[in-house]
């Protein structure tokens, strides 16, 4: 590979994780409260509003059954208002928040009611308030699936990240089309699918390692 | 000889039984409360809870319950599964609302309470959890700091009663342990340490011992005693066990189908059962079964030839007296020991004999028995 090759790379590493980093960021910033609000808002829970939650359970789905290259192309507009132009890495990562949020409370939300209903049933006895049943048992018993979870959002937001290439986002996807595909250069390909296989794997473990490292639900050596 | 006017002044109440005729070790503390009447700190009033029902009809919970819970004490109530005792317990912290009727703690009304002021009262409420529902992301001190930082308590405070409550609890070595790490009856001693960090005034206990093996279970047990002794901490427990009741609780609720069919104080409930459902419960307690070869041949009628079958109750301090040698030296009739047993129920002691009586002396017998103060109850008659 030449070292022109390898600064392209290095570029796009760099922009794709950009991306995901800060869509992961925003993602998981509106997804958090939006995944504890599902989690708690049905019939007869803490912070009972079965109509809203009805609501947003509609809206969550609505967004993640909408494919995500559909999504980036319906929202264009959207994308201008936010970041001023719908081309670019900047632009890019309006999309993916948009898309990644309801994945993102999702997960949350099924982390959250694994939580044993006793340890809720306790908190309550003893005189805590529905949003210290949130913050002091809820998210911390959850936190090991809720890492999980979000390792599972950034190693899918990757795999996003690459699509937007093909509507002038950068990143790895878009030098994989750019370079490997449109320019007939096989090594680039090959080079990127590298990058993106070693990316995931290091996520992946790094998501494991903090999940078991967060769950004293089972006895360490 | 035996002075029996005198014995039979000092038999009117169970109380009086207790004081006069006690050996010292069963004269405490309990005995000479009991002749006050204390305040109830915990009193249910025509309490009914109706479920809305999944298909249609409503199913009633609980229906028309009163209970009082003295000051100090450590009430029992008892039942079969499905018997309402969970939903009784839950209604005392405000965990559910009653349908109708009142609940009062400490004065009060736990059941009218807005939503904020019954979060500061349940502080003076504690309670323990059959599965013991601690966090498993905190660690054995965390658990109990809980309740502390919900209650707003400062950081240096904390500390000082954690430390306090897990020596307390026999668990100061184990504070940095997760509950993973600690076995059932060491998380039950930090359910306990947790349900007392906000000083309650009344402990709530949930089938707080069903989920251990009977060693743990009386050490349990014995600590709840203790607080209850030591910190003069009122306990309403529920169970469906009544070895739980006889070995702590110093009266009972029998509850049955949202109704509570018997109470009183354990011995009594104990020594004469009067409903079908205590009965059932007191079935497996030892001395109270008649054995096979005797129940198989028990017939309701006299023969020629058959003994009359007698069940003989000894409570208190008659438990330990020579009835049977005095039977037959006074008035020289043989009894047959048939099946019995001597045991303690709350502090105090208690003994069943089953005896065979010659049909000819029954009357003679049951005369001199009442005369002692003792329970007698004819069985039926065996060849």
């Amino acid at each position: 590979m030449s070292p022109e090759m390898i600064r392209l790379l290095a570029g796009a590493t760099g922009e794709t994780l950009l991306m995901v980093a800060i869509s992961a960021g925003l993602g998981t910033l509106f997804g958090l409260p939006l995944g504890v609000f599902l989690a708690t808002s049905g019939k007869g829970e803490l912070f009972a509003a079965p109509w809203a939650n009805r609501v947003l359970g509609v809206v969550v789905n609505a967004t993640r059954s909408t494919p995500f290259i559909i999504l980036v192309v319906a929202i264009i507009p959207f994308t201008r208002l936010i970041a001023g132009t719908s081309i670019g890495t900047n632009a890019a990562i309006v999309p993916l928040t948009v898309a990644s949020t309801p994945f993102i409370a999702r997960l949350i939300e099924g982390a959250i009611r694994e939580v044993d209903q006793g340890l809720i049933e306790a908190a309550r006895a003893f005189g805590a308030s529905p949003l210290q049943i949130v913050l002091k048992v809820l998210i911390p018993e959850a936190l090991p699936g809720i890492v999980l979870g979000l390792t599972l959002a950034v190693v899918s937001l990757i795999g996003f990240s690459a699509m937007v290439g093909a509507v002038g986002g950068g990143g790895l996807g878009d030098l994989g089309i750019r370079y490997g595909y449109q320019r007939f250069m096989p090594e680039m390909m090959l080079a990127v699918v590298v990058v993106l296989i070693v990316l995931v794997q290091a996520l992946q473990s790094l998501g494991d390692i903090l999940a078991r490292h967060l769950n004293k639900r089972i006895r360490h050596a | 000889m035996v002075d029996i006017e005198n014995e039979l002044r000092h038999c009117c109440t169970a109380e009086s039984d207790a004081l006069m005729n006690a050996p010292l070790g069963y004269l405490n503390d309990t005995a000479l409360q009991r002749l006050v009447p204390a305040e109830a700190i915990v009193r249910l009033e025509s309490v009914s809870k109706v479920y809305p029902g999944r298909h249609g009809a409503p199913v009633s919970a609980l229906d028309g319950i009163d209970l009082a819970v003295p000051q100090g004490s450590v009430l029992g109530v008892i039942g079969r599964s499905g018997a309402g005792k969970s939903t009784l317990i839950r209604l005392v912290n405000g965990l559910e609302k009653p349908t109708s009727g009142r609940v009062i703690v400490d004065g009060a009304d736990i059941s009218a309470l807005p939503e904020r002021a019954l979060r500061h009262a349940r502080r003076s409420i504690g309670m323990i959890f059959q599965h013991f529902n601690l966090l498993s992301s905190r660690t054995a001190a965390e658990n109990v700091a809980l309740p502390l930082e919900v209650a707003g308590y400062d950081k240096a405070a904390i500390t000082a009663r954690v430390d306090e409550l897990l020596s307390l609890v026999g668990l100061a070595d184990k504070r940095n342990r997760y509950p993973s790490e600690l076995s059932g009856g060491q998380k039950q001693r930090v359910g306990i340490a947790r349900a007392l960090a906000t000083k309650p005034k009344v402990l709530l206990s949930d089938e707080a011992t069903s989920a251990l093996d009977p060693e743990t279970t009386r050490s349990i047990l014995d600590l709840l005693s203790r607080i209850n002794a030591e910190l003069g901490l009122t306990v309403l427990l529920i169970t469906h066990e009544m070895a739980v009741i006889r070995s702590i609780a110093k009266e009972v609720a029998v509850i049955d189908a949202g109704r509570i069919v018997e109470k009183g104080d354990v011995f009594d409930v104990f020594t004469r059962p009067q409903h079908p459902v205590t009965r059932s419960f007191l079935a497996d307690e030892t001395g109270r079964a008649l054995p096979p070869y005797v129940a198989d041949r028990l017939r309701p009628e006299a023969a020629p030839g058959t003994q009359a079958v007698v069940r003989i109750g000894f409570r208190g301090p008659h438990a330990t007296d020579p009835v049977l040698a005095r039977l037959a030296r006074d008035l020289n009739i043989e009894t047959n020991i048939l099946a019995g047993s001597v045991d303690e129920i709350a502090g105090r002691p208690c003994g069943t004999l089953v005896i065979g009586v010659p049909e000819a002396s029954l009357e003679k017998t049951l005369t001199f028995l009442k005369h002692y103060g003792l329970d007698t109850e004819v069985l039926g008659h065996v060849a």
